[in-house]
C-alpha cells in the first residue's frame, strides 16, 4: 500500500509540474522543504543511535534489585531496551518469575516507554533537547511513585498478581 | 541544529580513536535504521505534505495552539492512548507540527500517551500481567502523560 501510495505520488507531482497545475505544484513545495528539514536531522541521529548501541552493551543487572538502587537499575534496563512495550512486557514478566519485586518490574515498564535512550535521542533531534529534558525530569519522580503506587497496591491483593499470567491459563 | 552535528561528530571521533571496528559497527547500525525507516518515511512525508495543503496552518493553530486549549489536549491525549505510531514517525511529525504553531503541551501529551498507554496493546497485556493490572497501568500511564503535559506547558508559558 506504501509504495503504491508512493508511485501515485511522483505520478501526480509529474504531472502537476508538466502542466502547472497549482495544488499539485503548492504539495510539491511543502514535500521538498519537509523532505529537506528531515535529511538534515536524520543521518546525525542515527549515527548517534548506532555508537549509543555499540559502545553500551545491554545491561545484566538484574540480580541487582533491592533498595533505591533497584529503581536505578530499572531504569538503566530499560534505557537499553530496543522497541516499544511489546518487548518490554515479556522482560518485565520474566523479572518477575525471577523474583524481582513488583515495584521495580513496574518501575522497568513504565520506563521502557518513555526513558528509551535511542528513542529519546531521536526524539531531541526533532522537538529540541529543552523539550525531551523537560519530558525526562518530570517523568521520573512520576513513574517511580506510580510504581511505588502498583507495588503496595498489588502487596495488598496479591490475586491480582501475575497468577492469571500465561503460562497458568494454558 | 549546528551543535547537533558537532555533538555527532565529536562523539564519532572519539569512538573512532577508541574502536575503529565498533565505530564501523555503529555507522552500520546506523544505515541500517536508516534503511528501515526510509519508505515509512516517505509515504509519511507525502502525507504531510497532502495533508498541509488541505489543513491550513490558522486551522491547526485554532485547534491545537493556545485558544482551545482543552479540546485539543484531551482529543490528542486520546489519539495518543489508543492509535499505534512507531516513534520513529511520530517525532518527525511532531517536529513538523511544532513549527506550524501547534503547543508544546499538546506535543508533550500526544508523545506521551502515545508511549505509555497502549490501548490496542491490552491484549497482549493482559495475556502477561492479567487484566486489573493492565488496566491500572494504563490508567496511571494516562495520568502521568496528563501531569508531564501540564509540566510542559507550563514551563514553556503555554497554559497562562
Amino acid at each position: 500500500m506504501q509504495v503504491a501510495g508512493i508511485v501515485l505520488f511522483v505520478l501526480f507531482i509529474i504531472i502537476s509540474l508538466s502542466i502547472g497545475y497549482k495544488p499539485g505544484l503548492e504539495i510539491y513545495t511543502n514535500f521538498i522543504s519537509l523532505l529537506t528539514k528531515m535529511i538534515k536531522i536524520l543521518p546525525c541521529a542515527f549515527i548517534l543511535i548506532g555508537l549509543f548501541e555499540v559502545w553500551i552493551k545491554k545491561q545484566t543487572v538484574q540480580n541487582n534489585f533491592s533498595g533505591i538502587r533497584g529503581y536505578f537499575f530499572a531504569i538503566l534496563l530499560s534505557s537499553s531496551t530496543m522497541g516499544g512495550l511489546y518487548v518490554a512486557f515479556p522482560v518485565a514478566y520474566s523479572l518477575c518469575k525471577k523474583g524481582v519485586k513488583m515495584e521495580f518490574v513496574f518501575t522497568y515498564l513504565f520506563a521502557s516507554a518513555v526513558f528509551r535512550i535511542p528513542m529519546t535521542i531521536y526524539e531531541a533531534s526533532f522537538l529540541g533537547l529543552k523539550f525531551t529534558s523537560i519530558r525526562l525530569l518530570a517523568t521520573l519522580p512520576l513513574i517511580i511513585l506510580a510504581s511505588i503506587f502498583m507495588g503496595k497496591y498489588l502487596d495488598k491483593n496479591p490475586h491480582f498478581g501475575i497468577q492469571i499470567s500465561r503460562e497458568n491459563r494454558q | 541544529m549546528q551543535y547537533f552535528y558537532l555533538v555527532t561528530i565529536v562523539l564519532l571521533l572519539i569512538s573512532l580513536i577508541k574502536d575503529r571496528h565498533k565505530t564501523v559497527a555503529a555507522l552500520k547500525t546506523a544505515y541500517r535504521h536508516f534503511i528501515k525507516i526510509c519508505r515509512p518515511f516517505l509515504f509519511m512525508i507525502m502525507l504531510i505534505s497532502v495533508s498541509l495543503y488541505f489543513v491550513p496552518d490558522s486551522l491547526l493553530t485554532e485547534y491545537l495552539g493556545k485558544k482551545n486549549m482543552l479540546v485539543g489536549f484531551i482529543s490528542t491525549s486520546l489519539l495518543g492512548s489508543v492509535i499505534l505510531m512507531p516513534g520513529f514517525i511520530a517525532y518527525p511529525l511532531c517536529g513538523i507540527l511544532v513549527k506550524k504553531g501547534v503547543t508544546y503541551t499538546i506535543i508533550s501529551v500526544f508523545t506521551t500517551t502515545l508511549m505509555m498507554v497502549g490501548v490496542l496493546s491490552y491484549p497482549v497485556e493482559s495475556e502477561y500481567f492479567g487484566r486489573k493490572i493492565t488496566i491500572i497501568r494504563n490508567l496511571l500511564s494516562y495520568l502521568i502523560a496528563i501531569v508531564i503535559a501540564v509540566i510542559t506547558g507550563l514551563i514553556y508559558g503555554e497554559l497562562f
